[in-house]
């Protein structure tokens, strides 16, 4: 029978090699895969890694990517930090992606100004986003409703919503029958950098990170937030009030994938349609569980981690694998790093049946 | 117009014999104090292990055999993480749909758009003639019959033997359990994979039976859907067949509006069964409420002999 004992301590070195090792598992289970399907896992891992770090275009795809990915995974940090599972990052960003289209589209689209056009359209982008995180933060919050499902559900019901519109009121009429909006109008796009796509959006990336390290490391809030996650019940007898800043965490979780669904909208896509998000949302949960919520390591994370799905999107494309790999390769991630966790907090015994009593 | 409601009905119970499988699978499993949220990624297990077993050997009892060893294996794998490593049981879950998703893709590529044997309707004689009930109930295929008898099995078995009362321990206290020598881990196992593969064989037929092919992602969110039902019901078989067949028939029905041509969009019905849910978890969270509907209390919290796990 298996049995865990609690460690002392871990030291950091331990838990990086857990997340490196947690990668390179999923790595060696997705190369078995592959070899199934008929692909030599080396030359297809060369080009994985090849095209998102070694090739411009490929490179560029990365960052634009990474943007939403890592805005949303600096937001998980304020909810997981107090042991509150935000699942619904997703249909925040979704939801922040409808805020800006609204704006872009049908507030403000005779505005010129280009930057009035893109501070207003990623205040929309916030203020949706957060509004889509305030239902389940003031259900957990108040009534005690269970985060998980309440977010999750709340994802279909964004995704749901954004079908709807595309395929129905806002669909363009000059799309030849597509579920898409028309392009945001000029003002609304975000300048390249050079001949790439890398578009202006990536700036705030450092901004957010800096942000979320000031909230969470620096400032007394973040105090706070620490020891609602240590213990909930000390916090109410320190005195603080868990279910406002659970609210807040909250909040601010959806403000920042709503910010990255702005900033995709006008950076990326320039219209709202079917289908554009590949789960973004659902990757920042992984981004930020491997970058041990710490905003430094998840701003690195992010760009990694997009990596490696857009090299697996390339694998693609290159030798014809399905798409859905890329499911495993994150489930299995998910999955390492939950037992990682467990071998960074036990020791794991191995001892014969009826071991209940401690020596 | 009688016509239209008995077809309506028909096809509700078609569209909510998988919600009813995987449902009842959930109920075992959340009843033994295990949370298993990954319901969706083994349905699409269920509906391509199922697929690929008819497609190469022609034998439809074989593939849903296999069908449920999947379910099994990865209602073990669940098991595993929650009840050994007593890790968080709702990213598990998620890891295991997110698993469940990319695996049935990879392996179902080579499936598309082929055809395989189904099973077929079996009207079962002098039933199928009662007017209304004859052609909405007892005009299916066997899959759906075997949930007939699996209802009042389960309720029985839960409610009415002892094995179901050890059960039911296990969910709501097992301290005590533990303390009457009730081996906590083994129960949990026990049902945690039980409930795999029903919801595989909810998945399978699809596959099988529903759709007789593979497509993929075939299962359309009805794994988010069927957790959702398991809260809804209260963790009652009986409820539950009632639940599946309200959410088959919104299903169905949200098809007949868009054919003839009605102005509400089928992307807003759809909305329907999670913000249900939402709602529904609201109401299921105060306290007495969770009482009075009688939600395991062990619910997602992993057993431990030790002392304190935080």
């Amino acid at each position: 029978m298996l049995r865990l004992e609690r460690r002392e301590s871990t030291s950091k070195t331990f838990q990086i090699a857990i997340s490196v090792l947690t990668v390179v598992l999923a790595l060696v289970v997705v190369g078995i895969l592959l070899y199934f399907f008929g692909v030599n896992p080396i030359e297809a891992y060369k080009e994985m890694f090849l095209w998102p770090f070694g090739n411009v275009y490929g490179f560029s795809d990365t960052l634009v990517k990474s943007i939403p990915i890592t805005l949303a995974a600096l937001g998980l940090i304020f909810p997981f930090q107090m042991r509150v599972w935000n699942i619904g990052a997703e249909g925040q960003f979704l939801m922040g992606a409808f805020g800006a289209s609204l704006a872009a589209l049908y507030i403000f689209p005779g505005l010129e100004n280009r930057i009035l056009m893109v501070l207003l359209v990623s205040m929309f982008g916030i203020i949706f986003g957060s509004l889509w995180a305030a239902i389940p933060g003031l259900m957990k919050a108040y009534l005690r409703a269970d985060e998980i499902v309440s977010t999750i559900m709340l994802n279909y019901v964004a995704l749901l919503w954004i079908d709807y519109l595309v395929y129905g009121p806002w669909k363009d009429p000059q799309g030849y029958n597509f579920p898409m909006t028309k392009f945001f109008p000029d003002a609304a796009w975000l300048p390249y950098f050079g001949q790439t796509q890398i578009h202006a959006g990536i700036i705030i990336l450092p901004l957010a990170a800096f942000f979320a390290y000031y909230l969470t490391r620096l400032s007394p809030w973040g105090l706070k937030i620490k020891v609602i996650g240590d213990n909930e019940k000390t916090a109410w007898y320190a005195g603080i009030n868990v279910n406002r800043e659970l609210f807040v965490a909250m909040l601010l979780s959806g403000a920042l994938a709503g910010l990255g669904g702005a900033l995709h909208m006008m950076g990326a896509q320039h219209r709202l349609q079917h289908g554009f998000s590949a789960g973004y949302g659902y990757t920042a949960i992984i981004v930020a569980w491997l970058g041990k919520l710490n905003p430094w390591a998840v701003l690195i994370v992010g760009i990694l981690f997009t990596g490696l799905l857009v090299g697996n999107e390339q694998l693609q494309i290159f030798f014809g694998i399905p798409i859905s790999l890329i499911f495993v390769f994150q489930g299995v991630v998910l999955l390492g790093l939950l037992a990682g966790e467990i071998l960074s907090r036990y020791r794991i015994k191995f001892a014969r049946k009826g071991v209940g009593e401690n020596a | 117009m009688l016509d239209g409601f008995i077809s309506v009905a028909t096809a509700a119970v078609r569209s909510g014999t998988p919600l009813l499988y995987a449902t009842l699978g959930e109920i075992l499993t959340e009843r033994s104090g295990v949370l298993n949220i990954g319901l969706e990624g083994i349905m699409l297990m269920g509906a391509i292990t199922g697929f690929a077993v008819v497609y190469s050997t022609g034998n439809l009892l074989l593939a849903v055999l296999m069908a449920m060893v999947m379910g099994a294996i990865f209602g073990a794998l669940h098991a595993f993480f929650s009840v050994t490593l007593r890790v968080n049981q709702v990213v598990t879950g998620l890891a295991i749909a997110m698993l469940g998703k990319g695996l049935s893709g990879f392996w179902g590529k080579s499936y598309i758009g082929v055809v395989a044997p189904r099973f077929e309707k079996l009207p079962i004689p002098v039933l199928k003639d009662i007017p209304f009930l004859g052609p909405v109930f007892f005009n299916h295929d066997i899959l759906v019959y075997i949930t007939y008898l699996l209802v009042p099995f389960l309720w029985f078995f839960i409610y009415r033997t002892s094995a179901g009362l050890t059960l039911r321990a296990v969910g709501e206290a097992p301290e005590a359990a533990d303390a009457k020598g009730i081996n906590v881990f083994a129960h949990r196992y026990f049902y945690t994979i039980i409930g795999g593969a029903l919801t595989a064989l909810g998945g399978a037929y699809l596959s099988l039976a529903y759709a007789s092919m593979w497509i993929e992602n075939m299962t359309a969110e009805r794994g988010w859907i069927a957790v959702a039902l398991v809260v809804l019901s209260t963790w009652d078989p009986v409820k539950a067949i009632l639940f599946s067949y309200l959410f088959g028939g919104i299903d169905t029905l949200q098809f007949y509006l868009q054919v003839s041509g009605t102005t509400v969009s089928a992307h807003i019905l759809k909305m329907l069964p999670y913000l249900a849910t939402v709602i529904a978890v609201v109401f299921t969270s105060r306290e007495k409420v969770r009482k009075l509907i009688n939600a395991p209390t062990a619910l997602g919290i992993p057993f431990s002999r030790e002392e304190e796990v935080a």
